[in-house]
């Protein structure tokens, strides 16, 4: 512990190109990019595939499939098939960043697809009923409906990029992941240990604000009533 | 071909160490899940933070607990036992979850008919409520195995030799066809746990095979 | 005035749920469509607002061709009503029934208070608008999906099960709400039931389907009770036609006795003396509104709540035939008592007499 303590204290680990500060701002770019770019991908093909119902089997058999996938092997793999033909600066954080983004795809996929396929039939039947174009029906009632799903969706993948990103230090990246993989190397466990808490907390720390954004950003009609202690109470008994 | 061919004794000992490393951690997180579901299903206000609490402990990234647990466990930096743990750790967040919504979707009569006919709520568990669950709480428990397989191969970072350091080996010898190798003994063994689970969830649930299917 | 000319719609499995269903419905009257399950009365109901699009024939509302406007524009102009109400859960009701106005670009301030004052007209007190449909009972969900629809305030409804969702005793009010706004709005309506009971007491017209989409009769429920076409729509119909038929016979000249009564609190000497020997007499409160049925012989000390009998139903005058002889029925005297609009008793009318009306009504068997 107290290891810890004296590697967080130093105020000369928490500067300079290869400080704390640093590499917190390296972690939050890599992750940030690669979940912009999966939602970018995901979350288009996931409203599409919930809205037309067309290629469901293919959603659940990659979510399923995905998750079998060895994420660490995979990074090797990219960097070292990818990497000689960008060289450069690219040759390592491309192949991550690719590999990450595949990784982020298939939860944000699922969510947004998942999401519209939950809303109530019944209220899209009416959507269109009261003669709202298939792109309002889409924009106006399906994805708000849908949004919590495409949250949990998204909150899978950030947790998902933040660990991975973590790895992303053994093929010679930035991110927090640097002082494990380097405290390993020069054997300062304190260190590695001093990394690790603050990939947690970081971890934790992103899960909190998107689960804020989520709270501010679903309807509240969405929110199941029993976990809605003081809405409840103002429900009076009528008998319509 | 040749390099899988050649290391096959090499692959066998790796792919038993993962297994066991993934495995152990499946039995200990479901044998801790299981009492912590019930009581999140039991007493309702246990539940938020039960699920959340244990959600929180999901979110810590993987490498990161490995270098941690050291600190809980008092064990050394390359000691296997840190890996379990952590395991068990994801396995049970994962489950606790699983199995309270398990539980929960016991039909309410199925219950109150066992209890009407005597049935006393220790018995009434194990022989009405959990066989009920079986279905939900393997389908938590797949997830679980399957990613725990991934997860393990991380541990190879520090050290700690199983089918990932055949990712480590292969990355620092500039070499990829151990990686590939790795990659699909990895994909193997998640989906034969996965099967492994399913057939066993089937075989303790012969009433949703037969008849009207669920 | 909506005509369906020769309107079919065939699955491309080759199934046909709407076979050449010719069929007007007036302006300004409720058309229900009832049959069993498979009889394409849905089917019929989305294809005059082009949900579903027919294989051939022809629906023109107004005269005007529907297949000649485009889909949204043609909706945006009929209401829309499904069972369970169909609201958007992640808006407040409020919002729910601002839907349409605002997709036909109303200011808000405009649809704003249209929705409110429709909440009202639905039956919804006005702190209901801003709850989400989540904190609503099945009822009252189904009173918004009605506000929804009449936002824009369309000629024509199409509503489609509207009040199957709901339990018997909230489906009666909300009946007999439709029933009050419909005198109120005289909406063309298509309505689509799988309840005979519902089709007779809220159609003008009734269309009995048979599977298949063919019509099997289209008349107003008292002749559909009085004469139904063949044995599938007598089957439909279902038993006590007779009974159910003498529903829609109004009955004007039923003779009406005096009734002695006493008021909630009087003596039991007052009540026997009233009765003047008879088994029961009826007890009316403050306002002469008939309360119940009392035993005389019976009472010890006031006439009390207690001591009521509140078997018999009240028959309004000028109500129906089938009120009537109800009231006369269910009372244990075997007086059935008659109300005025005020609910301020009128008299009693005996069984035996309301017989002979209805032997010497025409208008029960036209």
């Amino acid at each position: 512990m107290s290891l810890i303590w004296a590697w967080l204290a130093d105020p000369a680990n928490w500067t300079g190109s290869d400080g704390i500060l640093v590499r917190t701002v390296e972690h939050l770019g890599y992750a940030g990019l690669t979940l912009l770019l999966s939602a970018l991908i995901g979350i288009p093909l996931g409203l599409w595939i919930g809205h037309t119902g067309r290629g469901r089997l293919v959603v659940v058999n990659l979510v399923n499939g995905m998750r079998s996938v060895p994420t660490l092997g995979l990074l090797f793999v990219a960097v070292l098939v990818l990497g000689p033909r960008l060289g450069g600066d690219l040759a390592f954080l491309a192949p991550a960043i690719i590999v990450l983004v595949i990784l982020a795809i298939p939860p944000i996929l699922a969510g947004a697809y998942a999401g519209v396929d939950s809303v109530d039939p019944a209220a899209r039947d009416a959507a269109r009923g009261m003669g709202m174009r298939p792109f309002d029906v889409l924009i106006r009632v399906e994805v708000p409906c849908a949004l919590p799903l495409i949250f949990s969706g998204l909150r899978s993948a950030a947790l998902q990029v933040i660990a991975t990103a973590t790895l992303a230090a053994s093929v010679s990246l930035g991110g927090l992941g640097r002082f494990l993989i380097d405290g390993q190397a020069y054997r300062d466990y304190g260190q590695m240990a001093g990394g690790a808490l603050l990939v947690a907390v970081l971890a934790v720390l992103v899960d909190l604000v998107f689960a804020a954004v989520q709270r501010a950003a679903v309807s509240p009609g969405l929110v199941p009533t029993t976990s809605r202690r003081s809405i409840r109470k103002r429900l009076v008994p009528d008998p319509a | 071909m040749t390099w899988f061919l050649g290391h096959l004794p090499q692959l066998g000992s790796l792919l038993l160490t993962h297994a066991v490393l993934a495995v152990i951690p499946l039995l200990v997180g479901l044998a801790v899940a299981l009492p912590l579901g019930w009581l999140a299903q039991r007493y309702r206000w246990l539940r938020a933070p039960l699920v959340a609490g244990t959600g929180l402990l999901y979110t810590i990234p993987s490498l990161a607990l490995f270098v941690l647990m050291p600190l809980v466990l008092g064990t050394g930096i390359l000691d296997p036992i840190n890996v379990v743990i952590a395991l068990s750790v994801y396995t049970v967040a994962l489950l606790v979850r699983t199995v309270a919504d398990g539980l929960a979707a016991v039909p309410d009569e199925v219950v109150q008919a066992a209890t009407a006919m005597g049935v006393g709520p220790a018995r009434r568990f194990f022989t009405v409520e959990l066989p009920l669950a079986v279905p939900v709480i393997a389908a938590g428990l797949r997830v679980a195995a399957v990613s725990n397989v991934s997860v393990v191969s991380v541990a190879a970072l520090l050290g700690i030799a199983q089918l990932g350091s055949l990712f480590t080996d292969g990355f620092a010898r500039d070499f990829v066809d151990p990686i590939l190798v790795g990659i699909v003994a990895c994909m193997v063994l998640a989906l034969t746990l996965d099967v492994v689970i399913l057939s066993l969830s089937r075989v303790l649930t012969p009433w949703t095979r037969r008849g009207r299917t669920a | 005035m909506i005509n369906l000319l020769g309107v079919t719609k065939v699955y491309p499995g080759g199934t046909t749920a709407v076979g050449d269903l010719t069929l007007a419905m007036p302006t300004g009257q409720t058309t229900v469509l009832v049959g069993p399950s498979g009889c394409g009365k849905t089917t019929t109901l989305r294809m005059i607002n082009r949900m579903i699009e027919p294989t051939g024939g022809r629906i023109e509302i107004d005269g005007v061709n529907t297949a000649d406007l485009e889909p949204g524009e043609l909706r945006r102009g009929i209401g829309y009503v499904i069972q369970g109400g169909g609201l958007f859960p992640h808006r407040t009701v409020l919002d729910n029934i601002m839907t349409v106005p605002l997709l036909l670009g109303w200011d808000r301030r405009r649809a704003k208070s249209v929705a409110t004052e429709l909440m009202e007209r639905v039956g919804l007190t006005a702190s209901l608008a801003r709850r989400y449909p989540n904190e609503l009972s099945g009822g009252q969900q189904q009173r918004v999906g009605v506000a929804r629809a009449l936002a824009a305030d369309p000629p024509v409804m199409l509503m489609d099960e509207p009040f199957s969702a709901v339990d018997p005793v909230v489906r009666e009010q909300l009946q007999d709400e439709f029933l009050r706004l419909q005198a109120e709005l005289g909406k063309t309506i298509v309505f689509v039931t799988h309840d005979i009971d519902e089709a007779i007491k809220l159609g003008d017209q009734v269309a009995v389907l048979r599977v298949g989409g063919a019509l099997a009769q289209l008349a107003a429920p008292a002749e559909l009770l009085a004469d139904p076409a063949d044995d599938f729509v007598a089957d439909f119909l279902g038993h006590d036609r007779g009974y159910r038929g003498l529903g829609f016979a109004a009955a004007p000249a039923l003779p009406i006795s005096a009734e002695p009564v006493v008021a909630l609190g009087a003596s039991a000497e007052d009540a026997r003396r009233v009765a003047a020997g008879a088994s029961w007499l009826l007890v009316v409160d403050d306002a002469s509104a008939p309360v119940g049925w009392v035993r005389p012989s019976a009472l010890s000390g006031r006439v009390e709540p207690s001591d009521l009998h509140r078997g018999g139903t009240l028959a309004r005058l000028g109500g129906t035939l089938r009120a009537a002889l109800d009231a006369a029925l269910s009372a244990p005297s075997r007086r059935g008592v008659l109300v005025d609009d005020d609910g301020r008793l009128v008299g009693t009318v005996r069984a035996a007499d309301v017989l002979a009306e209805i032997e010497r009504e025409p208008g029960v068997r036209p």
